[in-house]
């Protein structure tokens, strides 16, 4: 005797979180019963397989039926079919947004397009998540960007209330689509030790600064691209390494001001002018688009890298780039201090984040 | 022109793309009312349309206004080619047509597809001006009140309750038509959605005339079923109990303190020790009428299951002249009835006196084909759905379909005469239909009532209820109703176990809920008999034949499960029986559910001894002896999980001996007045004894086996098919409704019956586990009100559909509580707040006028009954717990109220919603609608259409609840849920249901703000009323 047909109906939709994790995770209803089984949830309720078995199926089909409203959140919220209290709601809501660190370290930067899509089968092999987890990992991350894509107003603001996501989730959702609308190259093999969380620091820190929202609250695509005017006005500050004068003040005030400070002072005093030099350059090449794409691999191997090398101390980095922002403001011939600032105190950020094992 | 409807469309939400080209819709509105129809603009390109019409103004009669349902479709406007439909709405307008329930009807409702399902949804507005007219009741009821709830509505008070009405209405199946070979499925489904929504709208306004012809204003427990015949028509017929209603003061119904939770404890009668004994009595009678007409011929009544309560006319007690004088009464009252029949199945304190047992009676029809082309010609030409005076047509059909019930009511009213009552309560009526075979089952508990209820201010019936009042509460309708010395049948009877005055049977069954006022032991479960015959396939007559012959076989063998089962978990009684017979082409299914109670009132039920045949065989001695070892670890164990100890006391001061456990069956010889041809058959087992089973064959080792594989619910998990739990009264507020459905395949085709009632033994209990499962967070909770429902779909398909709610509750109170039994050994069942709340304010009016000498008992009664607390200190502790429960509340709300846009609409089976009050009823909810999908794989097979449309069903209730007003639907049932499929086509069908009523509650923490609020003067003279009648 089968079941051919077998369902359970509550006027309170049942979601169980367990296995709303395991459908999200991807697994097949045997896969997800295989597992609840090693859960050891026989022994604790006494139930049998086949009960388990017609009850997780019965929730995947809750899911499926659940994941079409879950493409825009909103409608969750309005959709009479459902009934479902509100904390549950944003349960479903911020799990189905959910991403994996694994995965989205191996798509940020990357076009959300079909060819990325294509390649979901080896991130998937490569990550261990379910290729079926990816697609929806993926298919999230592409719904937001396209949605928030050429909306006025915050970024994180916009997906927030978009996607109805917690406020973090929403920051993150931010940085992924400010990654894969400017490309940042982030899968190098140097940058590999680079976490989701610091690049969507760094993403933050960008949006903030970067951005023609960043002076402008009114304009369109306000947070998702980079100030163009701001990117042009950045090759001013080549002056800071091509003219040799300035660059010797800078670092003398620098190497005043730190001496006996530092640990690795005789090591900066000598690196100073190959890493001002970075930095400076790293700025003036952001217009083309290339460059701003290489933009964290730059800023490893021109910075991050060499200090590395010299084994400096994260504190001696951070007393370094105090120094090295701030001494710009005595250069008496130096007229354009407000656009270092704005450009150095979010490398800064960055580059303090950016420098660990 | 006494009313004018008006309507509004708003907006609508969500609606689906029509147009790909531009991913847009440009959606209006058509709203139809009978023959008028109006149109919105087109809003165009928006998928979000805002159109804010005018008010649409229909002018109609109220006969129209109760038949007619509103019908708005949405469309979406082509230029080029016909308007493509989106879906429809219907909305009965009739709670708008009584001035007590719903002034408007405003709210998003789905918009709904037959064959997409909810395509978003829609904005209305919808009011009534009905006017004033003299004539108005002529041939409309407006005014009369439905409820589906099966008890006096929480905020009402009984002034008289009249009794039974029926009606059906009778009709062509639209699917059946001739037409229907060329219209679309949807253009069918809507035909047949339409049509049986004016029927039950004509249905509803005749049982209304027949209750302001009886002075009635209100029809409790009103129950409306259709039959699909097939081509032989459809049939809806409905069922009520017709009542004149007061509306108890608002003032009453808020006051908080008389409905907490009361500690009735306190006042649990004396200790009355029961001893042991059984004894049961089946009575099977079998009328095989001889008829002249096929379709009249096959009548197979069986009216199982009389279970006696006792004589009272009984010389030398103190009660007998008064009841005597009281059965008189009654009889008159009822006798002017022709069917004394009550579709209630909890009533007020003191309406019942004397319970006899379960009465039914069944009977196998064929259906007439139609043959009327005319009909069909004339349907189509004038208004094209619109009901037609079927007598004018076919002078037949209806009478037919009357007649067959009247057949059936008068049985049962003769069963019920048989053991000496007047009455039936918790009377129902079902169909089982397979092709052109029918079979009618009708079943209700015969019973003796208070003609206190039945006419306008009896004063003589109140000094008769005094009478009875004087007993110890709770046992007086165990004692059988009629007298010892001529008894219909044999049974055996002891001395009440509470009283000691009054007779009483070893075993009560009965279809009703139970007894507020009835003292129980432990706590109730639900009992299933589960029942398969195979059955030759065969064609008209033969296979009414077979059915006939088969059907007194399944009643005796249903029966003696449901012995067996209350046996094993040491109970003595049932409630809420309820037999269902199911009839398919090769097999008949048999389904009876109850709920299980130990009555303190009965005796101590014996065990189960199991004989085996060959008596010398050592081996064979063995395995009986290790069987029966089984049987009774079993019965230990289930009467420590529900709490069964009664109290031991001395044999002698029952002054009986203790009755030998057997069980005799015989067939009682109707005695109703029908000239049929009376046959009457042994069916019992011979002359053995009762719980002896025998293991005589691999039939009775099958028994015993599922007598033994029942597994009980896991612990934290109670169930029961009642209104409420026997033994558990703390109730928190978190319920959870649901409907679950199975259908299941049977592989192989060399059945038999033994791996045929495996396999539904095997369906019911998987069933039941996978809902325990499913609930376990839940845990404590207790399913209430689980309804099985049984239907053979095709040759080898069984589907079962349950819907239950599962309400949790206070463990902790629960393990106080129980101790407390234990102390005190007795506990009073009675749980439902509500009840206690309205019934003594009533017996305080009623003994202000006529009844100077109204003893001082009652008032004392009413008074404890109410929560035990001094009215007095009951208003201090309100004042008290106040600021603080108003501070929590303020806070508790607001975040509730900001984050949820859709409002929550509480649904349960129950006629009450745990923890909170019902302050108004809108009105009744009975929506049908079908669904029907050419692509059943891409909407996930079976299951995934099934889910999807159950899932819509409760949406599409909820919001027509909450646009009433309402935040709950009480008493809610589904009363149908057709489902037919063909995969190999890609296809499937479902028919849907559905009723209850539409209610607003206030949780009883809002209430005590509310109350509050109030100045305390105002909850003293109605807590007061008592004292002042004294």
């Amino acid at each position: 005797m089968t079941n051919e047909l077998d369902i359970f109906v509550g006027n309170t939709t049942l979601i169980d979180e367990d296995v709303y994790r395991l459908w999200l995770d991807g697994y097949s209803v045997s896969d997800a019963v295989g597992l609840r089984v090693r859960s050891g949830i026989l022994e604790q309720t006494g139930a049998t397989a086949g009960v388990l078995q017609s009850d997780t199926m019965d929730h995947y089909r809750t899911f499926h039926m659940l994941e079409r409203l879950l493409h825009t959140p909103p409608k969750l919220l309005h959709q009479l079919v459902f009934q479902i209290p509100p904390s549950r709601q944003a349960l479903l809501i911020e799990r189905y947004y959910a991403f994996d660190e694994a995965f989205v370290r191996e798509v940020l930067g990357k076009k959300l397009s079909k060819g990325t899509k294509k390649d979901l089968d080896d991130i998937s092999t490569k990550t261990g998540v379910t290729l079926k987890s990816c697609r929806r990992q993926f298919d999230n991350f592409k719904r937001v960007f396209k949605v928030v894509e050429e909306m006025r107003g915050s970024l994180a603001g916009n997906i927030q209330q978009h996607f109805l996501l917690s406020d973090r989730l929403a920051r993150d959702y931010a940085a992924v689509v400010f990654f894969a609308n400017n490309r940042f190259e982030t899968g190098k093999k140097k940058l590999q030790y680079l976490t989701f969380g610091d690049l969507a620091f760094c993403a933050e820190l960008m949006i903030q600064n970067w951005t023609p929202g960043a002076v402008d609250s009114q304009v369109d695509d306000m947070d998702v691209d980079l100030d163009k005017e701001f990117l042009q006005d950045l090759k001013e500050l080549k002056v800071l390494v091509a003219d040799k004068d300035l660059l010797d003040l800078h670092k003398s005030l620098v190497c005043t001001a730190l001496r006996g400070k530092l640990s690795v002072f005789p090591e900066m005093e000598a690196n100073f002018k190959n890493l001002s030099r970075g930095l400076v350059n790293i700025a003036s090449k952001l217009t083309h688009t290339k460059d701003v794409r290489d933009l964290f691999v730059d800023l490893v191997e021109k910075f991050i890298e060499p200090c590395r090398s010299d084994r400096w101390p994260l504190n001696d980095v951070r007393l370094f780039l105090n120094q090295y922002s701030a001494s710009v403001h005595s250069l008496d011939g130096f007229r354009h201090q407000a656009l270092w600032d704005r450009y150095m105190v979010t490398l800064r950020s960055c580059l303090l984040r950016m420098y660990h094992d | 022109m006494p009313g004018k409807l008006k309507v509004k469309i708003v907006a609508g939400r969500h609606l689906p793309v029509m147009d790909r080209a531009s991913d847009l819709t440009d959606a209006f509105v058509e709203v139809k009312f009978g023959n008028m129809t109006f149109k919105t603009d087109v809003y165009h390109k928006s998928l979000n349309p805002q159109w804010n019409s005018e008010w649409f103004k229909f002018e109609v009669d109220d006969e129209d206004l109760q038949d007619e349902p509103l019908q708005i479709t949405v469309l979406d406007h082509d230029t080029y080619s016909a308007n493509d439909a989106i879906g429809k709405v219907y909305i009965d307008i009739d709670p708008l047509l009584y001035s007590e329930a719903a002034t408007v009807i405003s709210g998003w409702f789905p918009i709904y597809d037959t064959i997409h399902g909810i395509r978003g949804e829609i904005n209305v507005v919808v009011k009534v001006d009905l006017f004033n007219d003299l004539n108005r009741f002529r041939q409309s009821s407006c005014g009369v009140k439905f409820f589906c709830t099966t008890s006096i509505p929480k905020c009402y008070r009984a002034v008289i309750i009249h009794g039974f009405v029926e009606e059906l209405v009778v009709n062509e199946d639209p699917e059946y038509q001739w037409i229907d070979r060329i219209r679309t499925p949807r253009a069918s489904n809507e035909a047949r959605q339409r049509l049986i929504s004016l029927m039950s709208g004509e249905l509803q306004r005749k049982i209304g005339l027949k209750v302001l012809e009886m002075r009635g204003n209100a029809v409790v427990g009103y129950l409306q079923c259709f039959d699909l015949e097939g081509e032989s028509g459809l049939v809806v017929r409905a069922i009520g109990t017709a009542c004149t209603l007061d509306k108890l003061s608002s003032t009453a119904a808020f006051l908080p303190a008389c409905n907490s939770p009361s500690k009735e404890m306190k006042e649990s009668p004396l200790v009355h020790p029961p001893s042991h004994g059984c004894r049961s009595t089946h009575n099977s009678p079998i009328h095989t009428a001889t008829g002249s007409r096929l379709t009249q011929n096959f009548s197979v009544s069986v009216p199982t299951l009389i279970y006696t309560g006792m004589g009272s006319g009984s010389a030398g007690k103190e009660g007998g002249p008064f009841k005597a004088l009281l059965r008189q009464q009654t009889q008159s009252a009822l006798e002017q009835r022709e069917f004394p029949f009550f579709t209630l199945t909890a009533f007020p304190p003191g309406f019942l006196v004397h319970v006899g047992g379960v009465v039914s009676a069944r009977s196998v029809k064929l259906l007439d084909r139609i043959h009327n082309p005319a009909f069909v010609g004339i349907m189509g030409n004038t208004r094209s759905y619109k009901l037609l005076d079927w007598n004018s047509f076919n002078s037949d059909e209806p009478e037919t379909r009357d007649a067959w019930w009247a057949e059936i009511r008068q049985e049962i009213k003769s069963h019920a005469k048989a053991l000496g009552c007047h009455a039936v309560v918790g009377y129902s009526e079902s169909t089982s239909i397979c092709e052109e075979v029918c079979i009618l089952s009708a079943s209700g508990t015969a019973a003796v009532l208070n003609p206190r209820f039945l006419q306008d201010g009896t004063v003589e019936g109140c000094l008769e209820q005094r009478q009875e009042e004087n007993l110890p509460a709770g046992c007086g309708f165990c004692h059988i109703p009629y007298d010892e010395l001529n008894m219909p049948f044999p049974a055996h009877l002891t001395y009440c176990y509470s009283c000691r005055k009054q007779k009483v049977p070893d075993v009560l069954f009965t279809t009703i809920d139970l007894p507020t006022d009835a003292t129980v032991i432990g706590k109730g479960c639900l009992i299933q008999a589960r029942l398969c015959r195979l059955k030759k396939k065969a064609q008209a007559e033969a296979n009414a034949t077979a059915i006939s012959n088969l059907l007194p076989f399944m009643e005796y063998e249903v029966h003696t499960q449901l012995m067996n089962k209350l046996k094993l978990k040491g109970m003595n009684a049932l409630f809420g029986l309820r037999i269902q017979i199911t009839v398919g082409e090769n097999m008949l299914m048999g389904l009876a559910s109850a709920t299980g109670v130990y009555l303190t009132a009965l005796p101590t039920p014996g065990g189960i001894q199991i004989a085996g045949k060959t008596p010398n065989d050592g081996s064979y001695e063995q395995h009986i002896s290790h069987m029966q070892k089984k049987i009774n670890d079993t019965i230990a164990k289930n009467k420590e999980l529900y709490e069964i100890n009664p109290p031991e006391i001395p044999e002698e001061i029952i002054g009986s001996p203790i009755p030998e456990p057997r069980q005799r069956s015989r067939l009682l010889r109707s005695q109703s007045e029908s000239s049929d041809e009376v046959i009457e058959l042994d069916l019992s087992h011979g002359k053995k004894d009762a719980f002896v089973l025998e293991i005589d064959d691999t039939d009775a080792m099958e028994d015993v086996h599922s007598l033994l594989t029942d597994v009980p619910p896991p612990s934290g998990f109670y169930s029961c098919n009642t209104e409420i739990m026997p033994g558990i009264n703390n109730w928190t507020s978190e319920i959870q409704m649901f409907t679950s459905v199975r259908v299941s395949r049977l592989s192989n085709i060399n059945l038999t019956n033994q791996t045929l009632n495996k396999n539904f033994n095997d369906l019911c209990e998987n069933l039941l586990k996978s809902l325990y499962f499913k609930l376990r967070s839940m845990i404590p909770c207790c399913l209430c009100h689980v309804n099985f429902t049984v239907s053979l779909p095709e040759d080898e398909l069984i589907q079962v559909t349950v819907t239950a709610v599962a309400i949790t509750f206070d463990k902790h109170q629960a393990v106080q509580t129980t101790k407390t039994h234990v102390e005190k050994s007795l506990q009073r069942a009675s749980t439902d707040n509500e009840e206690l709340l309205q019934f003594p304010l009533e017996l305080c009016t009623d003994s202000l006028g006529p009844h100077p000498f109204s003893p001082a008992k009652e008032h004392l009664e009413s008074a404890s009954s109410n929560s035990g607390i001094p009215a007095a200190q009951r208003a201090v502790s309100v004042e008290k717990a106040s600021p603080l429960t108003e501070g929590h509340f303020r806070q508790r709300s607001a975040p509730a109220c900001a984050n949820s846009t859709v409002g929550v609409v509480k649904m349960t089976p129950l006629s009450f919603i745990p923890g909170a009050k019902i302050t108004k009823y809108l009105g009744i909810i009975n929506m049908f609608f079908i669904r029907e999908t050419t692509s059943l794989r891409e909407e996930g097979g079976v299951s995934g259409f099934l889910h999807a449309f159950i899932a819509e069903v409760f949406a599409m209730v909820r919001a027509h609840v909450a646009a009433l007003g309402g935040n709950a639907v009480v008493s809610y049932i589904m009363k149908q849920c057709v489902f037919m499929e063909n995969p190999n086509k890609n296809q499937a069908q479902c028919l849907i249901n559905v009723s209850g009523d539409a209610v607003i509650f206030v949780r009883e923490s809002e209430l005590e703000i509310m109350s509050t609020q109030q100045p305390i003067a105002s909850c003293q003279p109605a807590c007061g009323g008592g004292e002042i009648a004294t």
